[in-house]
């Protein structure tokens, strides 16, 4: 099975490495967003900062959406899917190498988007290991919803309507937790930022364990 | 019977309850607006809780029913609870609206303003609604029944799985203000028993108003469904007549040449 997981991110890496989308159209977009929201808050510094958390999470739901639109627009050319279908490995295989090209993917951009905030916004870290895990743990939550609708989406007409309607929702509370937890770490509100991890991390539990379980009912149709 | 001889989705059992609805509503009107008497706090306004209260009620229980729908389908792949997951959602939808309604328009004189976002029954069943939004849309595309099936049955478990992820992240969420605590106004010390019978009488109320059109959109769906199928049996029955007459003609003339 890890042997099958390591072979779907793989594939779905090295695809994204040639193809440079994400480097080339995600990524500049999630910058974009940061400097968008830099001139709806009208340049206010001390508004910028005491918002970093949510506006930078904001944006990493934005970018997800595309980067996972993007993830199953891949498998939607040259009958792909039939061909995932036939290869014989088990859904749940799949479901966790596609989860887990995502993770990397929105890692990097992540990173990319922390820079990003740091330069743009002036936040000033005060926890740093709770900022990493959180930011580990909502992606994985991120990943693993958004590979289940993603697939659902996959294939519809109405696919680029349809994933953010389905899967902002559900990532509403991945939202609130993460932007707690990174108030707490950039010290703008004094909460404790470790219990809304815990409450991150249980939140990852269900989807990853929903999605293994669900991706392959879904895959059957897609 | 086939769909075509159908003309209404009502039955004796359907208008047993809608009969006990229509009486129950003018009793319920009666009971929230004449008989029981202001709140000592909030005055008239309280008579809003009586539509408002049943309303989010109705709305929990129709998506409960929603996901334990989408369960069944995907246990025993049977279209009926599917159907039944479709019809509840629907109407789930509708009274989650409602209640978010009418807690806005109660909130206006209670907190000064429309939406109060430390408040987190609000916010959550917002986002319930939300997501049930999706779950009809995901209902909406067009698809192969079983196909549409499974993914519903799949949105409307996620959907149901979150609520309680939802509402204790918007409690944590919201609890960093304190006057979150004036909206539990309605304990029930300080409700008179008129009070508390019509808020309870709502409940019943409309869990019955719950029953009565859940059947009937169930039926609805059922028949649409029927439709669909004997619709695509009727037109392949067509064709099929169409070019077997054809068939028959070609061989005729065939033959008439041969006799020829």
């Amino acid at each position: 099975m890890w042997h099958d997981v390591r072979l779907i991110a793989g594939k779905d890496l090295r695809i994204e490495w040639r193809s440079q989308v994400a480097t080339g159209q995600v990524a500049p977009f999630a910058i974009l967003v940061l400097v968008l929201f830099g001139f709806a808050l009208d340049a206010d510094t001390v508004a910028l900062r005491t918002f970093t958390g949510g506006l930078y999470w904001v944006t990493v739901l934005f970018s997800a959406v595309l980067a996972i639109q993007r993830s199953f627009a891949l498998e939607s050319a040259d009958g792909n899917r039939d061909a995932l279908r036939l290869s014989g490995i088990e859904p749940a295989a799949i479901f966790f190498g596609k989860a887990t090209a995502l993770v990397v993917q929105l890692v990097l951009l992540e990173v990319l988007l922390g820079a990003g905030v740091a330069v743009l916004y002036g936040p000033s870290v005060e926890d740093f290991p709770l900022l990493v895990a959180t930011a580990g743990v909502a992606t994985i939550g991120v990943a693993a919803a958004g590979t289940l609708y993603g697939v659902l989406a996959a294939g519809l007409r109405v696919r680029e309507t349809i994933l953010p309607i389905l899967l902002l929702p559900v990532l509403a509370p991945v939202l609130i937790g993460a932007t707690r937890a990174f108030d707490d770490a950039l010290g703008t509100v004094a909460v404790n930022g470790w219990n809304w991890l815990a409450l991150l991390g249980l939140t990852a539990v269900v989807y990853v364990a929903f999605g293994a379980l669900a991706f392959g009912v879904l895959l059957e149709d897609s | 019977m086939s769909p075509a001889e159908v003309t209404s989705t009502g039955s004796r059992g359907t208008r047993v309850i809608g009969s006990i609805v229509l009486a129950g509503i003018v009793f319920h009107v009666l009971l929230s607006f004449v008989w029981s008497d202001p709140d000592a706090d909030q005055g008239d306004l309280v008579r809003i809780m009586y539509v408002h209260v049943p309303s989010a009620w109705l709305a929990y229980m129709a998506f409960t029913v929603t996901a334990f729908g989408g369960v069944m389908y995907l246990w025993k792949r049977s279209l009926w609870w599917d159907l039944v997951a479709g019809a509840s959602a629907e109407i789930g939808v509708v009274f989650c609206a409602l209640a978010l309604v009418t807690g806005s328009i109660w909130g206006r004189p209670t907190w000064g303003t429309y939406w109060e976002w430390t408040d987190v029954r609000i916010v959550t069943t917002l986002v319930l609604l939300l997501l049930y939004i999706g779950y009809l849309a995901v209902r909406r595309i067009p698809a192969d029944p079983h196909q549409r099936s499974r993914r519903a049955a799949v949105v409307g478990i996620i959907a149901a799985l979150n609520i309680p992820i939802v509402r204790f992240s918007v409690d944590w969420w919201a609890d960093r203000t304190l006057h979150q605590k004036a909206t539990i106004k309605l304990g029930g010390t300080e409700l008179d028993g008129l009070m508390l019978f019509a808020l309870f009488f709502g409940l019943i109320l409309f869990t019955l108003i719950y029953a009565w059109m859940m059947i009937h959109r169930f039926r609805i769906a059922w028949l649409d469904e029927q439709i669909d199928r004997h619709g695509l049996d009727a037109a392949i029955a067509e064709r099929l007549a169409e070019s077997t007459s054809d068939v028959t003609r070609a061989v005729g003339l065939t033959k008439t040449g041969a006799d020829l």
